[in-house]
């Protein structure tokens, strides 16, 4: 593959490859903590229906996008992609400034395991539906996060096998991790990874509203790079300055005060 | 019913957080959109780039904004 067609895939196998590291990784998380508290029977019940339904989810509606022109279909996925996208951006930018804590693993393995210790302590002897439900729910939330991403960064540029392998390696490096260490993956720089994703999806829901909308961006799909350029720069110029504006007061904090984890 | 506006809520949650934030950007996408093909020809290599512009002024002062509230 030449230059000029790694210049138009690699942004959406990029994307698509960070992003779906990450929802993996959050999806990991609670199917590791159900499946060590309330048996793996279940935990597997729930993902493996999760994953039906999703699949099922795609087969119902994936056809159907060709049939919405062209430009709606820019502009609606475009405002979705840029909603979903700066909600991230704007979260690492507070977590980076020290206004937010940082996304934490391990503490929401733990939250889970407790949470589903006490459940299964008050009814011992039903049938373990809670299970299937939290795992199901975990992958089907995620999922659809994989789904929307893989759809917004690769269909409307033509680059939906790339990105769906992008989504597809993520997936393989990360269950692949979980299978072997039977533990979440607490050592993925995911607070960093969020980041460089919100700046990327951001992007991509500028430039696909931008192209719904018929305007003209300079340099056409190269303008991509641009756009997260100035993103990046936007935002380490953002955590500056609240860095200097706030550290006092964040550093007073108590983590428990400091906010979202998710 | 309880189970679908859960639902609806979590999908919900995918896009907004901030719910002044997605306003926003939902108002300046609805400017952009009614009022940038009006403007003289000679401005159409501006439209993107200053819609761009927009958005990363919302997000800095979101950001900022949200920072000085949790201060």
């Amino acid at each position: 593959m030449d230059v000029g067609n790694w210049s138009h895939v690699g942004p959406s196998v990029l994307a698509s490859f960070l992003a779906s590291l990450v929802e993996f990784v959050e999806a990991l998380t609670i199917v590791l903590a159900v499946g060590s508290v309330r048996g793996w029977r279940p935990a597997l019940i729930g993902t493996f229906a999760g994953v039906g339904f999703l699949a099922l989810l795609v087969i119902a509606f994936g056809p159907a996008l060709q049939l919405i022109p062209l430009n709606v279909l820019q502009l609606v996925v475009g405002v979705l992609l840029l909603l979903f996208g700066i909600r991230w951006l704007r979260k690492a930018i507070l977590r980076a400034g020290g206004v937010l804590g940082m996304h934490d693993e391990e503490a929401i393995y733990v939250r889970e395991t407790a949470a589903l210790q006490q459940e299964q302590a008050q009814q011992p002897e039903r049938m373990d539906w809670i299970a299937v439900a939290t795992t199901f729910k975990a992958v089907v939330l995620e999922g659809l996060e994989v789904v929307f991403i893989v759809i917004a960064t690769g269909a409307l540029g033509h680059n939906l096998l790339p990105a769906a392998l992008g989504a597809a390696a993520a997936g393989v490096v990360v269950i692949s991790l979980g299978l072997a260490l039977h533990r979440p993956l607490a050592r993925v720089p995911e607070n960093t990874l969020k980041y460089a994703v919100g700046i990327l999806l951001s992007s991509f829901g500028v430039f696909w509203i931008g192209e719904g909308l018929r305007f003209t961006w300079p340099g056409e799909d190269l303008s991509l790079l641009g756009l997260a350029g100035i993103f990046l720069l936007a935002s380490l110029g953002a955590v500056a300055l609240i860095r200097r504006a706030t550290t006092p007061d964040a550093k007073a904090l108590p983590v428990s005060r400091q906010g979202e984890t998710s | 019913m309880k189970a679908l506006l859960t639902a609806l809520q979590e999908v919900y949650g995918l896009f907004v957080e901030d719910g002044s934030l997605a306003v926003a950007i939902l108002l300046w996408i609805g400017f952009a959109a009614l009022l940038f093909p009006h403007l003289p020809e000679g401005a159409a290599a501006w439209r993107a780039p200053v819609f761009f512009a927009g958005v990363v002024l919302l997000l800095l002062e979101n950001v900022w904004r949200s920072a000085r509230q949790k201060r």
